[in-house]
This record gives C-alpha cells, structure tokens and sequence, in this order.
C-alpha cells in the first residue's frame, strides 16, 4: 500500500506543528521517522493515522484522498511508546480485541491470534494479564494486537523508548522481519540515529515541524542535504566549525590553525564554509604529526567501558570526540584532537550541503 | 554499654507520636473498653459484668433497627454517589478554563461542615418557608420531613449526595485524567465504542480510585451524625435514627454507659469488617 502526504499542515492554537510537508512513503517498506523530541513526529503519525484532521493538504492511500476518513475505516494500527493494553483484559483477549471489533468468527480469532502469539512468543502468556507481564512481553502483546490486523498501515511510536537496553536489541533486530511482510507500509518513529541504521529502509529526518530530508537511510546518512539533517542524524550532536578556503587550505577562525584542502574540496571556489564533522571521527591526536588538528578546552570526559566520549570547546563552539580507549582529561585541560577529513561535510554558511568525503 | 545508652535514648525520637497516639486513641479506645464490661453507678462505682452488655445489645431489637437503617442509608448513598460521581467526572472538561470552574464548583459543597449543611438543607426544606419545601408542597406534592418518615429520608439523601458526590467526582476525575491519551487513541483506531472505551479502558484504570472513594463514603456515612441529628433529631418518630444517633440517645441520654460502650465497639468493629471485606474483595487476585 502507498501513503502519501500532499502540502500537509497542521495548527493548533495558532501555532503551526507541522509545516507544509510533501512526502510519499515507500510501500511495502520500512520508512523511519527520525527527529529529536517535539520534531513532530507523533503528530505526523497521527495525521497519517487520521487521528488529527490536518488544517490543509491531503493526505493519499493507494492514491485515494482519505483525509476526511475517520480513522477506524482506514484499517491503521498503532504501537505507542507506553505499552498500551486493555488491563482487564488477558493476553488472548487483547490481541483479539481488533479481531472481535471486525467481527471474525470465533476459530478464525483462535487461529489468528494463536498464530501471532507464537511469532511474538506470547504464547506462554495468553491467560495473563498485562500487569503480570514484563516490559518487553506488554510490548509484544501491543505489538501482536498492531500485527494481528493485518492492516495497511503500521504506525510504531518509538515502541522501544521504554525499554531497557537488552530487550530494546533483541526486539529491534526482530521488528523489520515481523511487521516488513507483504503489501503492508511501516512508519517507525524513532529518536536514535543508530536505530535508524539498524532497521535499513528509508528515512525521514525531521526537525521543528519539517522533513528536512527523505530518502534511503544510508543515503541520508552519507548525504545529508543540509546541516539540520546531518545533524538529527547524529548523535552525539555534529561538531561544526567556520572555515574559510582560500590558498589550498582551510583556515579556522582562530586565524591560526590551517588544514590541506583534499579530495572534492580542491574544487570549490574559495569563500566561507561551514565545515561539519560526526564526533567519532575526533580522535585524541596524542604525539600524531601528520593531519589535520585542532586544539580545545577539555569540559568533560566520560569514559563508558572502551569508549570514551571528549566535550570540549573549539572557538565557543560544543566539541565532541567519541574514540575507542580509554583517554581521560582533565577539566579545563587543553588537549590536541586530530579531525578525519576524509569523512567530513562541507556546507555552504546558508547550510545546504556543499560536498562531502563521507562514505 | 555505651551502644545501649545510645539506643535507649533513640526512644524520645518516637515518644512525641506514641503519647499522641496513646492519648487520642488506644486510652480512649481502652476506657470504652472498661465501660463495656461494667455495670456503673453514681460514685463511681463499677461491677464487672463480662459480655453481658455485649449479649444485651446484639439481641435487642432496637440496636437490630437502627443497625438495618443504617445499612439501608449507606446502601444507598453508595448506589446514586458512585455511579453519579463517575458520571459526572466523565461529563467534565479534561482542560481548559472550564475544567478549572468545574473544579472549584465541584470542590465546593465538601469545604462545607456537616452542621452547616444540615442547618441549611432544613432550612431548605422547610415546607412553610423553605424554598425547596414550599415549592414541592406548591406543585402539588405532599411534602413535610417533620411527619413523613419517607421524606425526611428522601431530605437526608439528597442532602448527603449533594455534599459527597463531588468526593467521588473529584476521585475519578484525577484518576481519568491519569489515563494516558495512547489508550484513547488505540481504542479509536480500534474503532471501540465510547462504551466499550469506558468499559474496557476508563472502568479498569478507575478501580484504585474508585475502592478508594468507596471505602472513604461508607466509613464516613456509617459514621453520619449530624445531619439526621440537625434535621429532624432522628425522627419522625425513630425512622432516620441511625446508629450513631441511637448510641449517642443510649450514652448520652440515658446514661447507660455500659450498653453504649459495648455498642460503640460493636459498631466499630462492624465498620472494620466491612471494610476489611470490601478491600479484600476488590484488590483480590491483584498480586499474584
């Protein structure tokens, strides 16, 4: 199924949540919506849902305007970030809701949802409740009454966020092969960049109300339109810093510090760029002679296992280094880090993508 | 040696509440307990009489009436204040200016004491000069809470849901506005019912609250006092004297302070059973 949204907006109060979007989803594919908190991708999912009427646009099922179609006639479902269950109803009885709501008959419902149950593994738990279940089995039990429908349209709202750690790994790696089956489009709201990643398919960034970008997810990764969108797409934040080029080099604000131009930068016609670089390719640049360098003040090292992650300032701007090893700092020191061009952005000053050696 | 002085010290930290504590219940609680196992006369003296007051109060009929009518008036407070508190919480704006005037209109009635309410709602009723009172008996209605034991019942009622109801109200409307809004949104999308959406989603996430409001209305109703007392003093004849009524008329009025002792513990006691029983039935097979 296709879903496709046409000069889509929506205001609430006066104030606008989403602006003029144009997108079409891919069918039968996994799309990710990929944004920080109040990005808005919750009210983009409740306008694909039908949820919220938008204020303008419309919005195209199979090429078929269903914006005034109440969300019940869409055949939709929806897994939500707090693990959403009828409570007093059991494990069977909730993935069987939906079914009883179409009015299925009886051993088609048994059949149905015993099928899922197992896909799931719920199938231990069907005589329980939701409350006498875990974190990840709720969410497997609203996943099962989401998949059981065998709707359109699956909208998952970070169904992850909530869980811990382990269990978030394990469901991730089975998401896109349970719910990525047949003719069905899948919208995975998400705030991580990793997760995107993981789930492959096609990626919407998002930021204040916008798709900044929409497209493969490794493209958008590699090729980011524009600064907003290279920097959902990383997290720690993109470090950023103004270069001007001029002589073959780059020059950073300090005056001081300069880089060899390289690769697709040599043809750029000399001016001002933003030069942007994701943090784990700042490294600790130690007694390394050769490459490009630049030097900050230490605010923090946070050292989680064999990672460690470097806050530091360059220029009044927030730097970060996320490196293998164990390096630890001092507060308030300052310390050399080296930067990988080769895998850096270049951005005009207006922040449109200019070139990048990113692969 | 040291340790143990230390530890004994340690005691003044809590002696504040259990003096408290002991005073304004267990010595209390144990006088009564004193009472109801004695005969007293003037001088005080006093006579052990073991359960004696005990059998007399359970077996006379006047504890058995006024135990029965006091079932009765708290039977059916709970039947109109729940389900109408319930419905009116529903009813209510979830935000908003008007969720704020419905609040504070609603929190109203309970900032007032049980005498004044009395005082007003007799007033109130009043056939000859009250505005309620007259305009029934005005619309044709034979309506005088002073010689009809059904109307100064149907007062008494009316008079209590008007000043709990808003307790129940106010209850449910903070466990509603803990639902999370997803449940509303996944039962649209399940395309469920606005009954099927209260009876599945909102009726189970007000359980808490709702044993909650129960519990607090029949422990207060068994316990009403004033108001009948206000009206009509427990009349017309015997017909609104409750329990508390009858067992301040046996303690006060006639000064039996045995059979009012014993009384007091048994009333006690039955609130206690009430309550343990309706608690255990609705948290039942909650942590398994």
């Amino acid at each position: 199924m296709s879903l496709a949204l046409k000069n889509v907006s929506l205001c609430v109060d006066g104030q606008t949540h989403i602006y003029d979007t144009t997108v079409e989803l891919v069918p039968s594919g996994f799309n990710v919506l990929l944004g920080t908190t109040l990005a808005g991708k919750t009210t983009l999912m409740r306008l694909m849902a039908g949820l919220v009427p938008p204020t303008s646009g419309a919005i195209l099922f199979n090429g078929v305007d269903v914006t005034g179609v109440p969300v019940q006639k869409r055949n939709v479902s929806m897994v939500y970030q707090q693990f959403i269950n009828y409570p007093n109803m059991n494990v069977f009885d909730n993935i069987a809701s939906p079914l009883k709501l179409a009015g299925l008959t009886r051993a088609d419902i048994r059949q149905r949802v015993q099928q899922v149950a197992e896909l799931l593994r719920l199938d231990p738990f069907l005589k329980r409740r939701p409350a006498e279940l875990s974190g990840g089995q709720q969410q497997r039990c609203a996943m099962a009454r989401a998949l059981v429908k065998d709707s359109d349209l699956v909208l998952l709202d970070e169904p992850l966020a909530n869980l811990d750690y382990k269990l978030r790994e394990e469901l991730r790696e089975e998401l896109p092969r349970l719910f990525a089956v047949r003719e069905r489009t899948v919208v995975y709201a998400t705030t991580e960049p990793s997760e995107a990643l993981l789930l492959g398919g096609y990626t919407a960034a998002m930021h204040e109300g916008r798709i900044t970008q929409f497209g493969p997810t490794g493209d958008i990764y590699r090729h980011p339109a524009d600064r907003l969108t290279a920097s959902v797409f990383s997290d720690p934040p993109i470090n950023m810093v103004r270069v001007t080029k001029q002589a073959g080099q780059f020059l950073l604000p300090d005056g001081v510090t300069t880089w060899d131009v390289r690769g697709p930068y040599v043809g750029l016609k000399d001016g001002t760029y933003e030069f942007g670089i994701r943090p784990h390719h700042v490294h600790p640049a130690g007694n390394m002679a050769d490459g490009a360098f630049v030097e900050g003040q230490v605010h923090i090292a946070e050292i989680s296992g064999s990672e460690s992650m470097i806050h530091f300032d360059l220029l009044d701007r927030p730097w970060v280094s996320l490196t293998h090893g164990v390096h630890a700092f001092g507060i308030g020191e300052r310390a050399r880090f080296c930067v990988d061009i080769d895998h850096s952005m270049l951005f005009s000053t207006q922040g449109d993508l200019v070139a990048t050696m990113a692969t | 040696m040291s340790a143990k002085s230390t530890n004994q010290k340690a005691w003044l930290l809590v002696a504040p509440v259990v003096i408290l504590v002991a005073f304004n219940a267990v010595i209390p609680l144990m006088t009564v307990v004193n009472y109801s196992v004695q005969e007293t006369f003037g001088d005080n003296l006093f006579f052990f009489e073991g359960m004696k007051w005990f059998e007399e109060v359970l077996a006379s009929e006047r504890f058995h009436d006024s135990l029965l009518r006091q079932l009765q008036f708290t039977f059916i407070i709970l039947a109109i204040e729940v389900p109408l508190g319930v419905a009116i919480a529903l009813a209510m704006p979830r935000k908003g200016f008007w969720a704020s005037v419905c609040l504070v209109l609603m929190a109203m009635p309970l900032l007032i004491p049980w005498n004044v309410v009395g005082a007003m709602w007799n007033i109130f009723a009043l056939p000859d000069i009250g505005l309620l009172g007259k305009t029934l008996n005005a619309m044709g209605f034979d309506y005088n809470f002073t010689r009809q034991p059904v109307a100064a019942w149907v007062t008494l009622i009316a008079m209590d849901v008007w000043h709990w109801t808003s307790l129940v109200v106010l209850l449910s409307y903070a466990g509603l506005s803990a639902i999370p809004d997803a449940y509303y949104q996944a039962a649209r999308i399940d395309g469920a019912s606005s009954w099927a959406v209260f009876r599945y989603i909102q009726l189970p996430k007000l359980k808490h609250v709702l044993t909650i409001a129960v519990l607090l209305r029949f422990m207060d109703s068994f316990n009403i006092y004033t108001e009948p007392f206000v009206l009509t003093g427990g009349g017309p004849g015997n017909s609104t004297t409750l329990l508390s009524l009858d067992l301040v008329k046996i303690a006060l009025g006639q000064f039996d302070l045995g059979p009012a002792a014993a009384m007091s513990l048994i009333y006690f006691l039955i609130i206690l059973l009430f309550s343990w029983i309706f608690y255990t039935v609705m948290t039942r097979g909650e942590d398994k």
